[in-house]
């Protein structure tokens, strides 16, 4: 089993309401070091190890589904077994 | 003329949707469950609202693993009428068929109530029965409503008359230039976030959403004089 750790976050462009809330209560709790907070989502993939060129089938699942380009961008790590 | 209405796992306007085309408009609507491949048969295609896959991993994303997704995307290819309400909305814009995302409301709450919309196009397949700059009102209900496109998609909405309703009150959820509802390029395949079939009796509180099917019905019956 090969595991793939898919990291989605939200476009620069795009206003994360979340992230400002969250940025807002860090605030309020004392950690005005704070300036930023964008959240995302962590996607937890397991592959049979079989498979060829990981690489590609992750970008194309990536692609077709698992990520909305409009809005959203991704990076992946291979966790090597 | 045949409605088809797409029900996924998760739809729940399906019904309204029903009751509006088979009894209000007067019309005939079928239910088609989204494993059936075939919509050929019909004049126009609905995507209803509601929570297709329980929203799971964004509103609209999973209905693309649908058998019925590739006969959508002939029906669309036909140049034939889809209109997606809602959450239907969600999943033409996940599919690409119309532009932009949706992204969670600004207040991160989910919303309902009526909202006063703004007809910005009434030279359509979809409004060509409201009055251009029509104020309207149209009930809502949504978590997902925050319609966003890029600058460089939103000049060509601008620019080819994509932009059919905006929010004209403080409902807008933080969509981009308050787009409520945008056509496809072609025109044809219209997405609208509030819900137009629960405007459609005076019984049930208004029906401003009653004109957007009247102006469906009016093309199909001109092309038909046409081709006859």
């Amino acid at each position: 089993m090969t595991k793939v750790n898919v990291y989605v976050t939200l476009r620069e462009s795009v206003v994360d309401p979340q992230g400002i809330a969250t940025t807002d209560a860090l605030k309020n709790m004392g950690f005005a070091e704070v300036t930023s907070v964008r959240i995302g989502k962590l996607i937890e993939l397991e592959i049979d190890e079989t498979t060829t060129d990981i690489d590609a089938r992750v970008k194309e699942m990536c692609d077709k589904l698992l990520i909305n380009k409009v809005i959203e961008d991704y990076r992946y790590e291979i966790e090597e077994a | 003329m045949k409605f088809a209405i797409l029900v996924f796992p998760g739809s729940s306007c399906d019904v309204d949707m029903h009751h509006a085309i088979n009894e209000v408009l007067g019309e005939k609507a079928d239910y088609v469950w989204h494993t059936e491949a075939n919509l050929e048969d019909f004049d126009a295609v609905i995507i209803p609202s509601g929570s297709s896959y329980g929203d799971y991993l964004r509103p609209g994303a999973l209905a693309k693993g649908s058998p019925a997704v590739e006969s959508l995307i002939s029906f669309v290819e036909s140049k034939k009428p889809v209109l997606g309400v809602g959450n239907g909305f969600q999943i033409l814009t996940e599919l690409h068929l119309l532009p932009g995302a949706f992204l969670q409301n600004k207040e991160l709450l989910f919303k309902s109530g009526n909202a006063k919309l703004k007809v910005e196009n009434a030279d359509s397949i979809f409004t060509s029965e409201y009055d251009e700059g029509q104020e309207i009102t149209i009930p809502f209900a949504q978590a997902y409503g925050n319609y966003y496109v890029d600058k460089t998609t939103l000049a060509e909405l601008n620019e080819n008359g994509q932009i059919t309703f905006t929010y004209k009150d403080e409902n807008d959820n933080g969509s981009t230039e308050k787009i409520a509802g945008v056509l496809n390029e072609y025109g044809n395949v219209l997405g609208i976030l509030p819900l137009p079939e629960r405007a459609i009796e005076e019984l049930i509180g208004g029906t401003d959403g009653l004109p957007l099917f009247k102006s469906i019905l009016k093309r199909w019956n001109e092309n038909n004089v046409n081709q006859s």
